[in-house]
């Protein structure tokens, strides 16, 4: 697939001191659901402001569909949708219009048919009369999708669109994001939630400290840095680990009733045959064996926590 | 040029006016008329003529630019900080559009509604005194041309203030006495030598006086006086909110 965002050195340094990014390279493909994934102040929302033009960078380039950010920002800037975090619309507002004004400001000419097609699919069509005021959260932030799909853009900015948000209406929210993907939208959301960016993400980047320390297709960040761990279960508790098996990584599970044997699936040998002759040397009997293999949110803490 | 962005700002703009239009132009109204009142009916009726015209007509121009000075500021101010105030600045900022798109939005919607605060007035006016214009097109030039400067200038207040508190001080404190001391109620002749010199370094003066020409063929400076002040002051502004938008000064981080 194509890139239809590149990002190449792309740092940004506020007025106060504080680099937020300190240089990001990153290439978003057309069609795709890119999760950036990173705890609070990670600079989420300062690389998606960069992109959009809402602050300035410090240095480095953005191309979006080809069009520079700031050479050609008005092509790239017709082609982004942007759905910032904080609900951010004027409460006395109609809804039909403040989606109409989105479409103006973005330069199409007016067309009510493509207003009504996005209003319907947010489930908005028969609020298009009310005042923003009088909408619960969930529609308002309906409201400020709708206002970012009204110009037809190609690439989607979601910033944390679940933050704060119920179960239930995260769900909804994913459906629409799937929807927006299969009608040939890029979407680009940041999220602090490890299960959403597992539920929705085709790649998923991981930033933290104004860096990506990575992006992988989901599935092979999950194989390729997933720690396993077997649990042995003992016929009879133990007090420690016997010295035969100090060669492993092992802890004692509770209450010495078990074994935690921690191994990396890309290693060239799990030495999991050589373990369990070993514990049967040691005298010990197996009653149980299980293996789990660790979530994102295992993978993404120990990711930052290695870098920090 | 996205022209379409500047008419989306425009109507926006102007829908918000005339979802409000008792407050926007029945207060201008009023208190317009209570100057009539007290400084034509009580309080002119003891002041002969102002070289040859009545206090009462004298005053109209004065009282139209008062009006219209103020609401031109505070209007294009509220236009712009509104939005950074509860945040949807970010699709000014995101949009595909100019600094003099996104400026000319909002500086034709103010500047739409104090000309038409400045036309009520005026058809006010002809309630309370006898009058005549003489220069009609100098005299709607001169009104378009302030509104619009003093539009700019208030676009200028509404990124700059940080607070309600500071969009209000601009109108209060500078706006309003400047034209009170600008000779709307007086010809500057009337004041001693020194005082007359003073005056001249204020901006408003030069704008009544060309106003208040365009009505009785008389005015206190020089008319290409009148008119290369408000060209300046409208370049001037128009220079600050282009370093405005390429240092994104308060607007952009």
């Amino acid at each position: 697939m194509p890139a239809i965002v590149e990002i190449r050195d792309l740092q940004k340094t506020y007025d106060s001191g504080f680099t937020a990014l300190k240089s990001i390279d990153l290439d978003i493909r057309e069609g795709e659901i890119l999760a950036l994934l990173g705890p609070n102040g990670a600079g989420k929302t300062t690389l998606i402001s960069a992109i959009c033009g809402i602050v300035r960078q410090t240095a480095g380039h953005v191309t979006v569909g080809g069009h520079d950010t700031i050479a050609q920002y008005r092509g790239a800037r017709r082609l982004i949708g942007l759905v910032p975090q904080e609900i951010n619309l004027e409460p006395f507002e109609k809804v039909m219009n403040t989606v109409r004004f989105s479409r103006g400001l973005f330069g199409r000419p007016r067309d009510d048919a493509h207003i009504e097609k996005v209003l319907r699919q947010l489930s908005l069509w028969d609020k298009r009369d009310a005042k923003v005021i009088e909408l619960s959260g969930g529609m308002k932030r309906r409201v400020l999708i709708a206002k970012a799909l009204s110009h037809e853009p190609r690439v989607l900015f979601l910033d944390e669109p679940t933050a704060g948000v119920d179960v239930e209406l995260r769900r909804d929210m994913w459906e629409t994001v799937r929807k927006l993907q299969a009608d040939g939208v890029t979407i680009i959301l940041t999220t602090h939630y490890i299960e959403e960016a597992e539920a929705i993400a085709d790649r998923i980047g991981i930033i933290a400290q104004g860096e990506i320390l990575l992006v992988e297709k989901k599935a092979e960040l999950m194989r390729r840095l997933g720690a396993k761990q077997m649990v042995i279960e003992l016929q009879h508790p133990t007090e420690r680990i016997p010295e035969q098996l100090a060669g492993y990584d092992l802890t004692l599970g509770k209450d010495g009733g078990s074994l935690v044997y921690t191994y990396d699936t890309q290693g060239e040998r799990t030495g999991i045959t050589k373990l369990l002759s070993d514990i049967s040397a040691a005298g010990l009997q197996l009653r149980d064996v299980q293996t789990r293999q660790s979530s994102l949110e295992d993978i993404f803490t120990d990711i930052v926590r290695k870098d920090s | 040029m996205n022209l379409e962005a500047v008419r989306a700002i425009y109507v926006f703009e102007m829908a918000r006016t005339f979802r409000t239009l008792l407050q926007s132009i029945v207060s201008p109204v009023l208190s317009t008329s209570l100057y009539f009142v007290v400084f034509g009916a009580a309080i002119g009726s003891r002041i002969d003529e102002v070289e040859g015209i009545s206090y009462g007509a004298f005053i109209v121009p004065g009282l139209i630019m008062l009006s219209v000075l103020v609401q031109s500021v505070s209007n294009a101010s509220f236009g712009i900080y509104f939005p950074k105030f509860i945040g949807t600045i970010y699709e000014l900022l995101s949009a595909p559009a100019s600094f003099l798109e996104i400026t000319a939005g909002y500086v034709l919607a103010a500047a739409t509604k104090s000309l038409m605060i400045g036309l009520i007035i005026l058809g006010t006016a002809f309630f309370f005194v006898d009058l005549q214009i003489a220069h009609p097109v100098w005299m709607i030039t001169f009104l378009v041309l302030t509104c619009l400067s003093f539009s700019l200038f208030g676009f200028i207040i509404g990124i700059w203030a940080q607070n309600f508190e500071q969009l209000q001080l601009v109108p209060l404190l500078v706006v309003t006495p400047l034209v009170f001391l600008g000779g709307s109620f007086y010809s500057i002749t009337m004041l001693p030598p020194v005082w007359q010199t003073v005056t001249l370094f204020n901006p408003v003066v030069y704008l009544v006086s060309g106003f208040r020409w365009s009505f009785f063929g008389m005015s206190d400076v020089a008319l290409g006086w009148s008119l290369a002040a408000i060209v300046l002051f409208t370049a001037l502004c128009i220079g600050v909110i282009w370093w405005i938008f390429r240092t994104g000064y308060r607007i952009r981080g």
